[in-house]
């Protein structure tokens, strides 16, 4: 709790030049409660990777809210080589990839034939996307399961991939749709002027055209898939094919999780978090108003 | 535009892999999921009909209204106290804070508030069993440290207080979502309108009501919407922090359905909790949108 007092205050001397001016307690106490209210939400990620650096002995000593009394990486290490860290991160890594590639050309395929093309019937293909994308998991999950058994699939992370790139696909068709159906004419008829087939057209000019949005997408499905959890649960059971919120999930409520190792394991899962968001912030931002718009 | 545009057929095509994985995925499982909910069947024998049974025993079971009653506590802990905090948030935010120290200091709460959204949701579930534990916890560390030792409770063990630990945690993790969604829409209010309201002599509470609240009613349906149906979801923050205990305190829908597929071979049951849950969230997607459909014509 120490941190925090010098974040409130730093604050309060790089404004108050302006403040000079018209001297508001108001705006002091709206400030304040926003810090306040800032510190209980970044407050427990900081609590966390604080005690990630503590040796058990250091932590049963002082307890939680002390600074560590020296960098102790043992317990980082010792838990990333126990669960085979690694390997997790890769497992997700290249799950999550794959579902973003494929997802958002799943997405451009279907968009281009309700938003462009105006088949027969867009309406209820929309309708159709939209209620997928609002489905609960729980009402797919045993059918998947047991065909994914049949198909000798279970505990693959090719069951994975399909699965999470059809349902992603269901929310990025119908994202997509929205903005293809606005897609400026113009542009499509010069191409059909210069001779471009459909096939042509949609990877020369309409997915050219559409980059951003399929940044945006993009960014959409790696991370989701990244932190999903449900079905990576029931499907990957082998310690090999873990993602990581998985092989962290399932460790909770273990004998060998003691207060140290615990903080340590929800580091390791934050920090790969806190990197795609920073990469992908700009995007992200823009991205969560192109939601809100459609 | 629209009229001039005709219907192509050599369109169609592009919609074939699509259709073809969504059968495949979402509607086979989905139908499979209904019908099996009228069936009897542990998971490897003989699926026996037994029409209506699991919903008339399901209807009769306790732990199903109890799950019921926990996931419409937690709608408002994930819907309604997020989306209302988030848009006066978001107000003072964009109105207040940007005006007076800086789009940086809005941007830099703004991020702040969102970041536990960007985080697995199981990985959120162990910080706060962390913070949570009766033993080593930071919280009743805190509550130690200041003198209201008296206050420590076991906040995910007890079953008296489960589930409000539970909501809390889920305060937590929703509200940077509204606050970011509604900003978005602030954006797009012409500013004119607020320096209109100024010359008026509105006071900031004035503005909020007749003109934040008004323009970005789009956002507040997006938000509503999105977030009761993820809290009618809800499966790995309870997973992670008290597996629907203690004394199923905390059971939820989800993770109902999920003990009887995989703990109790109970795969009939558990279709018929998976169609209950499905059959709501679709219609309360439906009300939603006519609800917003209205409101936008209305205006």
């Amino acid at each position: 709790m120490t941190v925090t007092a010098p974040v409130v205050k730093r604050p309060v001397e790089q404004a108050a030049p302006e403040a000079v001016k018209h001297r508001n307690p108001v705006r002091w106490v709206v400030l304040a409660v926003l810090l306040a209210l800032l510190l209980l939400m970044v407050g427990p990620l900081a609590a966390v990777a604080v005690n990630a650096f503590k040796s058990p002995a250091d932590y049963a000593a002082n307890g939680p809210l002390s600074i560590p009394a020296g960098l102790y990486w043992d317990g980082i290490v010792d838990f990333w080589n126990r669960v085979d860290f690694g390997r997790k991160l890769w497992n997700s890594f290249v799950t999550s990839l794959t579902v973003a590639v494929l997802g958002v050309v799943l997405s451009i395929l279907n968009a281009y034939a309700l938003g462009i093309g105006r088949v027969r019937g867009r309406v209820w293909f929309l309708v159709f996307f939209l209620v997928a994308n609002l489905l609960p998991q729980e009402a797919l999950v045993y059918p998947l399961y047991y065909m994914s058994k049949e198909a000798g699939l279970y505990d693959s992370l090719i069951a994975i991939v399909v699965i999470f790139t059809v349902i992603q696909s269901a929310f990025g068709t119908y994202l997509l749709t929205s903005v293809y159906a606005e897609f400026p004419r113009e542009l499509l008829d010069a191409a059909a002027v210069d001779g471009a087939g459909k096939w042509r057209t949609l990877w020369r000019v309409v997915v050219p055209v559409s980059g951003p949005t399929l940044a945006v997408l993009f960014t959409f499905f790696f991370i989701w898939t990244w932190n999903e959890f449900f079905l990576p649960l029931v499907f990957l059971v082998s310690n090999d094919n873990q993602t990581v919120p998985v092989a962290l999930g399932v460790l909770q409520g273990d004998k060998m999780m003691d207060a140290t190792t615990t903080s340590a394991s929800a580091l390791i899962g934050i920090v790969p978090a806190i990197i795609f968001f920073l990469i992908f912030q700009r995007t992200l931002t823009r991205g969560i108003a192109a939601g809100a718009i459609k | 535009m629209a009229g001039r545009v005709k219907t192509d057929r050599g369109y169609a095509v592009y919609l074939i892999p699509g259709v073809l994985a969504s059968l495949a995925v979402i509607v086979v499982p989905l139908a499979m999921t209904v019908y099996t909910s009228f069936t009897k069947w542990n998971g490897v024998g003989e699926q026996r009909w037994i029409g209506f049974d699991n919903y008339t025993r399901l209807f009769g079971d306790s732990l199903f209204w109890g799950s019921f009653t926990n996931i419409g506590l937690l709608v408002i802990a994930m819907a309604v106290i997020p989306t209302l905090l988030g848009l006066v948030l978001a107000a003072v935010l964009f109105d207040y804070v940007a005006k007076k120290f800086g789009d940086r200091w809005a941007g830099l709460f703004r991020s702040g508030y969102y970041l536990p959204q960007v985080l697995p949701v199981a990985v959120t579930g162990i910080v706060w069993s962390w913070i949570l534990h009766p033993s080593y916890g930071s919280l009743n560390k805190i509550l130690d440290t200041v003198g209201l030792g008296s206050l420590a409770r076991n906040w995910l063990g007890d079953e008296d207080y489960a589930l409000y630990s539970v909501m809390a945690v889920m305060i937590w993790f929703q509200l940077g979502y509204p606050i970011v969604m509604f900003m978005s829409g602030l954006s797009r209010i012409d500013p004119s309108l607020y320096e209109a309201a100024d010359l008026d002599g509105a006071t900031w509470w004035q503005r909020f009501r007749k003109i934040t609240v008004h323009m970005i009613k789009p956002e507040f349906y997006v938000v509503l919407v999105t977030t009761t149906i993820a809290a009618l979801k809800i499966f790995g923050q309870v997973f992670v922090l008290t597996k629907g205990g203690p004394a199923n305190s905390t059971l939820v829908p989800s993770y109902f359905a999920y003990e009887n597929f995989f703990e109790r071979a109970q795969v009939g049951y558990g279709s018929a909790i998976s169609t209950v849950l499905t059959v709501l969230i679709v219609i309360l997607a439906f009300l939603f949108l006519r609800l917003q459909h209205r409101s936008d014509s209305l205006r």
